[in-house]
């Protein structure tokens, strides 16, 4: 069976078009299309390219889905809302200052060399990532509000942003 | 990808970073963000009697083109007036730093980042237009 590349990233795997997702149907669709699109399973066929194409675009699908902040952003896409549109976008003053606290609050326990205080800056920043993922939620399954819901995505992939700089801080305190 | 050498001079060796007090005489505050890309430029500018930006600071958590734009800022808006610092253009930073077409943004920031400042200046000394 070769991969329909027309298909949505949620028609692809079978699954309905929403933000609240059943991870484990995805990681199972996910297997059962990689296996049958695995290129060396076609490799004896005449379109093996095709194949590889198909294989790329499953792995490039899951991708997309199993993060929240990347399956949200496609989302919008779908629904013709740009997360990264640059010009007219402002973020928000609370954000702001939100976000320089974090970066200070980052910058501050990484200079301290305080393992502490980077574990305890990673615990709240999971709590507020649930939050803001739950408000994404609502925000696309129950108000279809993707305009609103364009902001969020942005709060979220600060947060993924800031976990990488937590985890980075961390692994070099490791060393 | 490569930074010119501005860039890399202004990253290394930052002109003006940190902060004044909020509450100093003469000091605004312009705090601006990218919501693409999460980098947040904060400027302050010190305000003489005369009307003259006499110092300035700035404190940017982004990349490197960021910090680079913030940091020149901060050195051409000394000795002009809030008018003159109003007619920076991010192109004239652009073209300084020599930033690549995706880093165009983060001169779009500094140049917010200065009219925040002289906003929140006119804001608190009552001559908003």
């Amino acid at each position: 069976m070769s991969v329909d590349l027309s298909l949505d990233f949620f028609s692809l795997f079978g699954l309905p078009r929403r933000f609240r997702l059943d991870e484990e149907a995805l990681g199972r669709a996910w297997h059962t299309l990689q296996n049958e699109a695995h290129p060396d399973r076609h490799a004896h066929l005449p379109d093996s390219r095709g194949a590889m194409q198909g294989a790329l675009r499953v792995n490039e699908a899951y991708a997309a889905l199993k993060k929240p902040a990347t399956r949200a952003q496609y989302l919008l896409e779908l629904g013709g809302v740009s997360v990264d549109a640059i010009d007219g976008n402002t973020v928000a003053p609370e954000y702001l200052f939100e976000q320089l606290e974090w970066y200070e609050a980052l910058e501050e326990a990484r200079a301290a060399k305080d393992i502490g205080a980077l574990e305890r800056l990673a615990a709240r920043l999971q709590t507020q990532a649930g939050s803001v993922i739950e408000q994404m939620a609502e925000q696309i399954d129950d108000f279809r509000d993707l305009e609103k819901a364009a902001d969020t995505v942005r709060r979220l992939k600060f947060l993924d942003k800031l976990r990488l700089g937590i985890d980075s801080a961390l692994a070099a305190l490791d060393n | 990808m490569g930074y010119s050498n501005k860039v890399l001079d202004h990253y290394e060796n930052p002109r003006n970073a940190g902060s004044f007090a909020q509450d100093e005489e003469g000091v605004a505050t312009g705090m601006v963000g990218a919501p693409a890309c999460g980098d947040v430029m904060k400027l302050q500018i010190k305000v003489g009697k005369d009307g003259v930006i006499e110092d300035a600071r700035f404190k940017t958590y982004g990349c490197g083109s960021a910090i680079a734009s913030s940091s020149l800022v901060t050195e051409w808006v000394k000795g002009k007036t809030l008018d003159e610092a109003l007619t920076i253009k991010n192109a004239q930073i652009a073209e300084e730093l020599a930033l690549p077409p995706v880093k165009i943004h983060c001169s779009v920031l500094a140049e917010d980042a200065i009219r925040a400042a002289v906003d929140d200046y006119r804001k608190k000394h009552g001559e908003a237009k």
